[in-house]
């Protein structure tokens, strides 16, 4: 093993990393407001992909502009979702949310399955193989952008967050869902706010990976994962945690695929999240906010 | 245990499954094979649905990787008979045993070290796909590529049947045993001490309930169970590989049926599976060459469920879950 190798490998991991962070910032958010792990995730962000291909396929939209139209629409679908689906059943035992989001992710997931079949479909954009060498490490264009795309959204929803009402209000009912309630906050209204940005940081991250990644009915599926693994690395509902969490599972998953023989790569991935269960469930990054 | 039936109704409810079990019983012989495919398919997801239900349904830990113990049974009886030559009689036990140790070196960490909820989904689900990545990446269990079990040749010692009929009753007696097991068990104290557990586990510890052992029980048998579903899938198919015995299609299959047919309670799963089996086979049917349709529809039903039934069928009839009245969040 080369020291060139590996650092090839930890360049595409950090990059590859940057997604991880934005497709789990959406949902930590989701988790930190509605105390609900969301299994349907990752089949957002594969839904996101199929619009981004068929707009790429039908009207030759690109795939980063395809975002304009598609993060607003899964932001509404996200919404929708909350409040059709999630709002209503608020009362029920928290297994049964759980399974609710299992339902959803095994409907959308397998819907695209009866609508597009299962072949992988790969968008042919031109500058797909543009790259650029830094000192003995390869950066493939579409990757770097996917990685920048993601920690600017990350950080404007961070911005979002801090900085306007809405996004205070966000916190607040994270914080203290009955404080927020006496202040004056819609709760309701908030829940459905908070569930669309997270569809719609699914939504952005998928834009993002369409250039450079195959799209198929269970591409979202090793994501969600991912995200989960992500997720209670960073600390459930933490921000700052989501992002680092990212790099970090995107780094083990690369040094583990250059390292280790076959697909071993993903047991590095798992072996990191049992081990973060069951002896840091608050995450890596302090705080007591995990249960 | 809610005694609301009735004497009469009771009486109603136990000539009806006597009636059904004689069905059950006597008309295989006489089905096209379609039906008796459809009917084995039914009772052996009833079957993964009751062994799911002991651990998920009556210790109230929704398990989400219990393809992990079904790839350890289907794997270790299957090694045993074509390295070893055992029957897979014997190595369905050995599977299970193995499940079981496995379940409570799971169940253990999982547990000792707090896990709920949806922390524990996450877990199991970690740990069925851990063991996935390794048998996919383990030459000697046959990679990716899964293993052939031996089937040409009828040898019902060795758990290799001419026909489907006598698999058929195969899966019928471990399902009728498992709901029987289910059924001791929620009379026994176990049953009792699993229901408090599960409605408060803070409750149940300071009425002198161990929860951590009552937990590992449910844990060891639920994972035996399942794995002994795991060998009865690699004899009847006849194949098997890391993506179908890991994969997290088989512990969706586990938990649906209880779930749709009420989590906790005997009969739930095998409703679940009754009502569930046929409706995707008719779903395959109608739209033809769609893969996916049948899940999507799982999908479906699982929603609908959970938003109207949260009690699953059973509730609809008015069987309440053991010991149980609604949880609230």
């Amino acid at each position: 093993m080369t020291s060139g190798l590996l650092l090839q490998a930890a360049v595409s991991g950090i990059l590859l990393g940057g997604v991880y962070g934005l497709v789990a910032s959406g949902l930590t958010l989701i988790f930190g407001v509605l105390r609900i792990i969301n299994f349907a995730h990752g089949a957002v962000m594969m839904l996101e992909m199929y619009a981004s291909y068929w707009l790429f396929v039908l009207y030759g939209v690109d795939p980063y502009a395809s975002v304009l139209i598609t993060a607003p629409l899964f932001f509404a679908i996200g919404a929708g979702i909350e409040k059709a689906l999630i709002e209503p059943n608020r009362a029920a035992a928290e297994h049964n949310q759980l399974l609710l989001t299992l339902g959803l992710a095994l409907f959308i997931e397998n819907l695209a399955l009866v609508l597009w079949q299962g072949d992988f479909r790969t968008l042919r954009v031109p500058y797909a193989n543009a790259s650029f060498v830094i000192g003995e490490a390869l950066v493939e264009l579409p990757r770097l952008i996917a990685a920048a795309g993601a920690v600017l959204m990350a950080v404007a929803l961070f911005a979002f967050l801090r900085l306007t009402d809405l996004g205070k209000a966000i916190r607040a009912l994270a914080e203290e869902p009955e404080g927020a309630m006496l202040v004056g906050i819609d709760v309701a209204r908030i829940r459905a706010t908070a569930f669309g940005i997270g569809a719609a940081c699914a939504a952005v991250a998928g834009a993002l990976i369409t250039p450079f990644f195959y799209v198929a009915p269970d591409v979202g599926e090793s994501f969600n994962i991912m995200a989960f693994v992500v997720v209670v690395l960073g600390g459930m509902g933490n921000f700052v945690g989501a992002l680092l969490g990212g790099l970090i599972v995107g780094l083990a998953e690369s040094l583990g695929a250059a390292l280790l023989p076959g697909s071993l790569k993903q047991l590095v991935v798992f072996v990191i999240f049992v081990l973060v269960l069951l002896f840091r469930p608050q995450g890596l990054f302090g705080g007591s906010r995990g249960r | 245990m809610a005694a609301d039936a009735s004497g009469g109704r009771r009486r109603f409810l136990a000539a009806l499954l006597v009636l059904g079990l004689g069905v059950l019983i006597a008309a295989p012989p006489l089905l096209p094979k379609y039906f008796l495919d459809v009917l084995i398919s039914v009772l052996f997801t009833a079957y993964l649905g009751a062994s799911w239900n002991i651990l998920g349904g009556y210790a109230g830990q929704f398990s989400f990787g219990h393809a992990a113990f079904f790839g350890i049974g289907a794997y270790t009886s299957t090694l045993l008979l074509l390295q070893l030559g055992l029957t897979p009689w014997l190595g369905m036990l050995a599977g299970g045993g193995l499940a079981a140790v496995f379940g409570l070196l799971a169940g253990y960490l999982s547990f000792r070290y707090g896990l709920k909820g949806p922390y524990f989904s996450l877990v199991t689900l970690a740990f069925a796909e851990m063991l996935r990545v390794v048998a996919v990446n383990t030459k000697a269990v046959g990679s990716s590529l899964g293993l052939v079990v031996p089937s040409a040749q009828s040898a019902p010692g060795m758990f290799i049947f001419a026909g489907k009929l006598p698999y058929y009753y195969v899966i019928l007696a471990m399902a009728l045993a498992a709901m029987a097991l289910t059924l001791a068990i929620q009379r026994a104290r176990l049953g009792y001490a699993l229901a408090a557990v599960r409605e408060n586990e803070d409750a149940a510890e300071a009425a002198g309930v161990d929860a951590l052992g009552t937990k590992l029980r449910a844990m060891a048998i639920s994972s035996f169970l399942t794995a002994l579903g795991g060998t009865f899938y690699a004899q009847y198919f006849a194949y098997i590989d890391p993506a179908i015995t890991f994969g997290p299609g088989v512990s969706i299959q586990g938990l649906l049926p209880a779930i749709v047919g009420g989590a906790g309670t005997v009969l739930g799963p095998f409703l679940g599976a009754f009502v569930l089996t046929p409706v995707s086979e008719l779903t395959r049917a109608a739209l033809r060459g769609r893969a996916g349709a049948d899940v999507m529809l799982y999908g479906l039903v699982l929603m609908l469920v959970i938003s109207f039934l949260p009690n699953g069928l059973m509730g609809l009839i008015g069987a309440k879950r053991a010991g149980r009245g609604r949880a609230s969040s």
